[in-house]
């Protein structure tokens, strides 16, 4: 017992986990974030689909430039189509079959060849090169309606959470009537309006995307609103406020950056849905409309012909196999995301 | 002018007064808003703290103690009586004024894992109040957090790191160094090391002491431990379902605590020492709800010495010499 | 092991703990739900007055990172009608000691490794048998888990089922040890249960919903449904700690009383020595996943040998001590990965020598109850 009264004075030194090595390579969480991302296999996968589509969308119609969104394979095409009568004479049956070689101006409808790496469409668009260009207008749209969702979403939500009371909850009612509101046909209503208005086709679609936005932020301002209300009762935020940082900083220095993580995961999840969405307008033809090319409207092709639904299907299977992997991919980087952020959630 | 006409009027010794304070939380609301039912969570609260000394403030869950911290540092806004901090009355300043007299007092959590910010480093969450405060000159600023740190008992290279690499015990001395930062007169421990092992609580303890005497500090010291409480404290409170029962010095509450409530909660502590059988006063029943409290003396319920008038009247809260004071009917009768 | 200076582990690193665990696990696992005879779990008490002998007992976590030897290589014996009390830090592995007892761990992260924990059960007919509860397959657990080992927990909140009144809850664990029982007698039973740990008015609790009661009233209600399967083991995993002091000394004082009323032993996992002191026959210091120090409650308060304990009993400031600075053990306790050969308390101990940079310390029997593990005492021996 004397021995250690006398060493009762020890030095106030801490050995701890945190290795003693100074060089050691430290972590900020992002990074860790970061590593266990690409730690699993899946968001890998859903990361090479996404830059994938990127590069084959954007950089591709600078590399393949042997035909463009709009131009017509004018090179011409013969069409035979057979027709055959038959008749009884006598008890006897006589078949007449007569063909007729028409000489067409366009060569649409053509099968994958050299010259058109996946044949042509129904009007003699190159349907690889419109591929691309349906990708580009995916893309964008739903690059810039995400965009648009999340400003709208952090700015209402945490405006919400921070200050509460009236404020939030005149937000949250707003939230509430916005979500009960049917997206589809006043979606139907909107397009109408616009076709009667006589907007260029090419910016129909923005427009439309714009109102997504509108009735899409409440799901993205709820998210921030909750995430605000829970970190607002964590301790760091009360220390915070005493140690008397101004509002602005408590709100964009230690609010914001907490927020961030559950939101890019969000981001990722809801440009997946916004791919869909965009495909769908286009497919019931409110959104980019033809000759533009989309890669809704390039499925809609089918609608036209039932032949091409039976026998043509390089003319749509091609497309919907971009929006499954454009959707696919986004998802993939959400969950990927998601788990990185949280990884005792998975368990 | 009219300030100096304030200070005038209250102890200048004393850098911290705290006179009748009160804290309710409605906990029913009326469709308009109109508070129907509170929970009265610290009542009528009133002592003097010195300069340089160490106040603890003990009590069990829901006795109102962390309320109280928090509401001195106007966290919460408070619902009647005075706070007076060195000389000025700062119970009605605004968030803006307070700004100021912030950096002269500080608060310490409980739980160090959710009092760090996670994505900022140890060097960003030390500097950041020095720097919002202008402490010390901007070039100055990363030599100013070394040294804090060195004192603290942090490494110097742990400037870089980031919280979730520490256990629990360097995180309390990262959030002891934060609060230290801005140099402040007052700080407020709220039950600091009731979340650390045994071994760690005892080197922040002798921590806190050790920057106590450095930095001429003055501890407002919130605990459930009354043997934490005793070592760091040169005068005790102890509260009981949001109001002060007993408060005097250490020495005088420990050999002669005049509230049965003290003396069950001394003798409810568990020693460790296996030969030590003492006559334990076991309360009965359960802390009632501070949102529906007794009427008359709080503890009636349960006291063992509960006499027909303790719940009827409300004991008065006197000073039974030497600033030791306590409210119970049984002081009352000689 | 090569790059134990480094401080993240590298992709293929993880991959390779993953595969490494996933096998162990398999096995285990399997082990676990096997399907076996009473006899390869039947075994013989060493000795015959103890009721739960640990021997050796391994508890590992497969974790990402590495194995977590949470418990490692402990042993000790609850005595017939004694208090063992199991004390130590956070992290010490002593909750995972009794998780193992009760073959309660997560898995397939958390398993036993290798040890035999023997316990003497008595069933209805009053038969004595011997199981390693070890070795027994998860299926045959219920012959002693919930009748013969009953376990209180720390979190009184969280224990009680919020959707079931208080009676359900108890009526079912009449219910599951006794089928027949009518549904009158589970309902005597359980107001007796309740009786016997002391609340007031036990109708009224049979029928309340636990959100209707406080803290200190479920850790009872807890606490009698331990009791009401008659266990000849009870498992208290820190049964106080959430819990405020007045209320914590009701519960002590409850516990022990219990022990002379209901004839078993119990096993009180604790941090706070105090408790400790006042409730065990027995003390077993843990440290880092290893008993450090076991023996009487006497010898362990007045002669304490290894350092730890030493400096454990000096860091807790109590009501009569007057000194200035309180004495404390510099540093934290060690990362669970990649634990050093030598004694694990050499980096924070102040007594020690050359000698516990070598293997790590045997146990050293100083008494014939009391053993130490710590170099400082190898020529006792």
């Amino acid at each position: 017992m004397e021995e250690i009264t006398k060493n009762e004075v020890i030095e106030d030194t801490v050995e701890d986990e945190v290795p003693h090595d100074k060089t050691v390579r430290l972590m900020s969480p992002t990074r860790m974030v970061v590593r266990r991302f690409f730690r699993s296999k899946l968001s890998i996968v859903g990361l090479i689909m996404v830059v994938g589509l990127f590069i084959f969308s954007f950089l591709g119609p600078l590399i393949y430039t042997e035909w463009g969104e709009i131009e017509l394979d004018e090179s011409g095409k013969t069409e035979y189509s057979i027709s055959e009568t038959t008749y009884t004479v006598n008890g006897e049956e006589y078949t007449i079959r007569q063909t007729t070689e028409k000489s067409l101006k366009d060569n649409f409808l053509a099968p994958p060849s050299k010259e058109h790496i996946l044949g042509t469409d129904n009007e003699g668009y190159d349907i690889f090169v419109r591929l691309m260009y349906g990708g580009r207008i995916s893309l964008i749209v739903s690059f810039i309606a995400v965009f648009l969702i999340t400003i709208l979403g952090v700015i209402l939500g945490g405006i919400a959470g921070f200050f509460g009371g009236a404020i939030d909850n005149i937000i949250m009612r707003l939230c509430d009537i916005l979500i009960c509101l049917p997206g589809v046909p006043i979606l139907l209503i909107i397009s109408t309006i616009l076709d009667a208005s006589g907007i260029d086709a090419k910016y129909r679609i923005y427009l439309l995307m714009i109102y997504l936005t509108f009735i899409s932020w409440p799901g993205t301002a709820r998210l921030v609103r909750g995430q605000i209300l829970s970190l607002r009762e964590q301790e760091y935020m009360v220390a915070a406020e005493a140690m008397g940082y101004s509002t602005s900083r408590k709100i964009f220095k230690h609010l914001v950056p907490n927020v961030m993580p559950q939101l890019i995961v969000q981001m990722s999840l809801s440009l997946g849905s916004m791919i869909l969405y965009e495909a769908t307008l286009s497919y019931l033809n409110l959104g980019v409309k033809a000759p533009y090319a989309a890669w809704g409207t390039m499925i809609n092709i089918i609608s036209t012909n039932q032949d091409i639904l039976q026998n043509h299907l390089n003319v749509w299977v091609p497309a919907g196999i971009c929006i499954v992997i454009a959707v696919l991919g986004f998802n993939f980087i959400g969950d990927g995301l998601r788990d990185a952020l949280d990884p005792k959630a998975r368990r | 002018m009219a300030e100096e006409k304030i200070q005038e009027q209250f102890d200048t010794e004393a850098i911290l007064e705290v006179r009748n304070l009160r804290k309710c939380f409605p906990i029913k609301k009326s469709f308009t808003g109109k508070v129907k039912q509170e929970l009265i969570a610290v009542d009528n609260v009133s002592f003097k703290l010195k300069a340089g000394e160490t106040l603890g403030i003990v009590g069990e869950s829901g006795c109102g103690k962390t309320t109280l911290g928090r509401t001195i540092l106007k966290l919460h806004e408070s619902n009647g009586g005075q706070i007076i901090f060195e000389g000025q009355d700062i119970t009605n300043l605004k968030s803006s004024e307070m700004r100021e007299i912030r950096k002269k007092m500080q608060i310490i959590f409980q739980d160090p894992y959710s009092s760090l910010p996670p994505r900022s480093t140890v060097g960003g969450i030390l500097s950041e109040p020095v720097e919002v405060h202008n402490i010390v000159p901007k070039s100055q600023v990363k030599d100013y957090v070394l040294d804090l740190m060195d004192k603290c008992g942090l490494r110097d290279y742990y400037y870089e790191r980031y919280p979730h690499e520490f256990s629990g015990g360097q995180r309390q001395r990262i959030c002891i160094a934060r609060a230290l930062s801005v140099n402040p007169k007052l700080v407020i421990c709220d039950e600091p090391v009731s979340a650390l092992d045994v071994s760690i609580q005892a080197q922040i303890i002798n921590l806190l002491k050790k920057l106590q005497q450095e930095m001429n500090l003055t501890y407002l010291f919130i605990s459930h431990d009354l043997s934490v409480v005793k070592f760091i404290s040169d005068k005790i409170g102890v509260m009981y379902l949001g109001s002060m029962v007993e408060f005097g010095t250490k020495e005088d509450i420990f050999a002669n605590p005049l509230h049965p409530y003290t003396e069950a909660l001394f003798s409810a502590i568990p020693q460790p020492d296996p030969d030590v059988k003492m006559n334990r006063i076991i309360l009965k029943g359960d802390i009632p709800s501070p949102a529906n409290p007794p009427k008359g003396c709080r503890f009636h319920t349960r006291c063992p010495k509960a006499m027909d008038i303790c719940s009827e009247v409300t004991p008065e809260y006197r000073d039974f010499g030497n600033g030791h004071c306590a409210a119970c009917h049984l002081l009352n009768k000689d | 092991m090569a790059k134990t200076n480094k401080n993240y582990l590298s992709g293929k690193e993880i991959r390779a703990i993953a595969r490494e665990n996933k096998k162990v696990m398999k096995r285990l696992e399997a082990e676990k739900y096997r399907k076996a005879d009473e006899s390869e779990y039947l075994t013989q008490m060493k000795n015959n007055d103890n009721i739960l002998e640990i021997d050796e007992l391994n508890t590992f976590f497969f974790t990402e990172q590495g194995v977590v030897k949470a418990v490692n290589g402990v042993s000790f014996d609850v005595p017939q009608n004694a208090t063992v009390g199991v004390v130590g830090e956070s992290g010490c592995g002593k909750s995972v000691t009794s998780m193992s007892v009760m073959r309660l761990l997560q898995g397939p992260t958390g398993q036993i490794y290798s040890g035999e924990i023997r316990f003497k059960s008595k069933d209805k007919t009053g038969e004595e048998k011997v199981y390693d509860i070890a070795k027994m397959p998860i299926a045959d657990i219920h012959k002693i888990r919930g009748n013969q080992i009953a376990m209180i927990f720390q979190e009184p909140m969280t224990s009680l089922n919020p959707v079931f009144t208080i009676g359900q809850q108890l009526d079912e664990v009449t219910f599951i040890h006794n089928p027949e029982a009518s549904k009158e007698d589970a309902k005597n039973k359980s107001i007796e249960m309740l009786n016997l740990v002391g609340i007031a008015m036990p109708e009224r609790v049979y029928n309340s919903f636990p959100h209707e009661l406080s803290g200190g009233m479920r850790q009872r209600v807890m606490i009698s449904m331990a009791l009401a399967s008659d266990p000849r083991l009870i498992i208290a995993d820190e049964p106080t700690t959430a819990l405020d002091v007045t209320i914590q000394a009701q519960i002590l004082d409850l516990l022990r009383d219990l022990k002379d009323k209901i004839d078993g032993s119990i096993m009180l996992i604790t941090h706070d020595l105090g408790i400790i002191a006042e409730m065990a026959d027995y003390v077993v210091v843990m440290y880092a996943g290893k008993v450090i120090e076991k023996g009487t409650v006497e010898e362990i308060f007045h002669n304490p040998m290894h350092p730890y304990t030493i400096g454990l009993q000096k860091s807790k400031p109590t009501l009569n001590s007057d000194s200035d600075t309180l004495y404390n053990i510099p540093g934290n306790v060690p990362n669970p990965i990649n634990m050093p050969t030598h004694c694990y308390f050499k980096e924070r101990c102040n007594k020690c020598t050359a000698k516990c940079s070598g293997e790590y310390p045997a146990m050293i029997q100083v008494s014939p109850t009391h053993f130490v593990a710590c170099h400082l005492y190898d020529e006792e021996q």
